[in-house]
């Protein structure tokens, strides 16, 4: 009866294939571990992340008069509406967590390098778009920080040269941000980036599961097949990760429930207290700085003097710290991907990088002082020369000999 | 058919032109599309000039106005905060106010103001957009011994002086920007336009 109906429709919608290409008879490298949970759990919070929104529009208003008070309604009068917020709110934090992690786990593994260039490509436009999502997101609620973090932000934009000012205009939809801003951003958050979004996606698992999955080893699977063409070290996606899986999930519910119950303002970092008080724009909050996700790339763009009379060099710098990334599989020139045979020099700046990256999230937050600016302006060098140097000290490494097959014990 | 007929050179003359129109049309239709993001007739009217009356402030004090939906600052100095002024161009960037952008030319001046114990002001930094905060007092702990008044600016630490003037080093570029205002009489002050005759 179900294989009949199977049938019917395999004649007409590639149904049973898609199953087999993507779940049943992708062959993962056998070796996964720790690291190869993110990419799962990023699909599952797009998926909460998209239907906590679909719900919180249904009582949202985008009207700079209305908006400050429906949020506040959807917290105190909607049914569960409180839940449905804080699901969302604590989602898009968890959003970045999960993705960084992901990130990291490209860069220890080399999973970027030849032939997944792509593969990284959408990835980065994943995350610039995640990046877009969140910042529009962030000026929904109308608070303090809402509408002086947008500020902020939209005047990046005015620095740059020449059209400048007029490109601020036409972003805004105003001479300030206002009513036309909220009301495009809300277009924005709920239309156009999910869709963007939802088509990367998409286009980033294509683009994988046309080379297959990298492992922690860092060796190619598809060298050693047994007479059916599988590869020796590979295992179907479907039942082994897809259960593998199921265990992370378990334990990410586990954490987002403690957030999401006992800490969903997390103190401060998820929504910050500023954004309690409606939007002001006669007054700028004391201490003003983006959510934590954004904080590395901020504090690059605070480390930056002006030049010139121009604050564009520092809206370049942050600009240049991400088009880097894009860049990564070019300009890593080593022929070991996995950081297990990479030899001492990529291990080293790896570590810098990371150290660096961490204290320039945590001088964002953080108001400016001498000492600070001074901090923010050497971690900043240290990030850059990560990439700008990757080039050098990946062809010089002293790497180690990689193994034929997987490692797994 | 003839046989002397480049295949190649024809698709490519076709793919040519089909890109072209297309490119043309697609451009076309996004003109109405990228324009309706420009503010709107309303925004544009809601950007008339606002009068404002300073007979009740008092000297030292800072009152906030709106004027196309920004914060405009009216300040009045006292005799000793116009004498330091001209104490201060050694840590000030621009103290000749030079860089005509951010001033009509009737303030153009060291006091950077028609008359120089009313300061007018767009409090709104030339860094980043936020608002600096209003610190007239002198020498104050955070700001250090040498402060003199001004304003500081909670966001990045920008700092200008009470004629709105940068300082060295800091993360703004430039002065702050003094809307075009004139005076309707000794109390009133309209700000959003010149006065009649002036550039």
């Amino acid at each position: 009866m179900f294989s009949s109906l199977m049938n019917w429709v395999d004649e007409r919608f590639p149904a049973t294939k898609m199953w087999k290409e993507h779940l049943s008879e992708y062959y993962a490298p056998k070796n996964f571990n720790f690291w190869y949970f993110f990419g799962s759990l990023a699909l599952l919070i797009l998926v909460l992340q998209i239907v906590t929104g679909i719900f919180l529009t249904m009582h949202y208003k985008p009207d700079t008069s209305l908006a400050f008070a429906s949020v506040e309604y959807i917290m105190r009068d909607v049914e569960w509406g409180w839940l449905i917020r804080y699901l969302h709110s604590t989602g898009a934090s968890a959003f970045f967590v999960v993705v960084y992690l992901h990130m990291f786990r490209g860069l220890i593994y080399g999973s970027y390098k030849q032939p997944r260039e792509l593969v990284w490509i959408f990835g980065m436009l994943i995350y610039l778009a995640l990046m877009a999502e969140a910042f529009m997101g962030y000026l929904l609620p109308w608070g303090q920080m809402s509408y002086w973090g947008a500020q902020v932000i939209i005047s990046l934009f005015a620095q740059v040269p020449f059209i400048g000012s007029e490109l601020a205009l036409w972003i805004r939809g105003d001479f300030v941000i206002a009513d036309a801003t909220l009301n495009r951003f809300f277009a924005f958050h709920v239309i156009a980036v999910p869709l963007v979004l939802l088509g990367l996606v998409v286009a980033h698992i294509i683009a994988l599961h046309e080379v297959g999955s990298n492992n922690p080893d860092g060796v190619d699977i598809k060298k050693h097949k047994d007479k059916n063409g599988i590869p020796l070290d590979g295992i179907p996606f479907h039942p082994y990760y897809s259960v593998k899986d199921i265990v992370g999930v378990t334990v990410f519910l586990f954490i987002f429930s403690l957030i999401l119950f006992y800490a969903p303002e997390f103190g401060g970092w998820f929504i910050e207290y500023a954004n309690f008080i409606p939007a002001d724009p006669f007054k700028t909050p004391e201490h003003i700085a983006p959510v934590w996700y954004f904080t590395p790339f901020y504090a690059i763009l605070r480390a930056v003097p002006s030049i010139a009379g121009s604050a564009f060099p520092g809206v370049a710098a942050m600009g240049l710290s991400i088009v880097f990334l894009f860049l990564l599989p070019w300009l890593d020139r080593s022929p070991v991907k996995s950081i297990r045979y990479r030899g001492p020099y990529f291990r080293f700046a790896l570590v810098l990088f990371i150290i660096s990256f961490i204290a320039l999230g945590y001088l964002g937050t953080q108001g400016v002082t001498d000492l600070y600016t001074l901090l923010s302006q050497v971690f900043s060098v240290i990030y850059f020369a990560f990439f700008i140097f990757m080039p050098f000290y990946t062809k010089a490494d002293k790497d180690k000999p990689v193994p034929e097959r997987v490692t797994f014990k | 058919m003839s046989n002397n007929v480049d295949n190649d050179k024809r698709r490519f003359l076709t793919t040519a032109a089909s890109v072209v129109v297309g490119g043309a049309g697609t451009v076309a239709v996004a003109i109405p599309f990228v324009s309706s993001m420009f503010p709107s007739a309303k925004a544009y009217a809601a950007g008339a000039p606002v009068e404002v009356d300073i007979s009740k402030l008092e000297s030292g004090q800072q009152i906030t106005v709106e004027w196309r939906g920004k914060p405009v600052w009216i300040i009045k100095r006292s005799p000793e905060t116009i004498a330091n002024l001209a104490t201060q161009d050694d840590i000030l960037l621009d103290p000749e106010s030079t860089t005509s952008s951010q001033q009509p030319n009737y303030t153009a001046n060291q006091t950077r103001s028609i008359k120089a114990e009313i300061m007018v002001l767009v409090g709104i930094c030339t860094h980043l957009g936020c608002s600096p905060t209003y610190r007239p007092e002198l020498a104050p702990e955070d700001l250090g011994a040498e402060w003199k008044g001004g304003f500081s600016c909670p966001c990045h630490g920008s700092k200008f002086d009470l004629a709105g003037r940068v300082h060295k080093n800091v993360p703004a570029p430039i002065n702050l920007e003094v809307p075009p205002h004139y005076f309707l009489g000794d109390n009133r002050i309209l700000i959003g336009e010149d006065a009649k005759g002036a550039a």
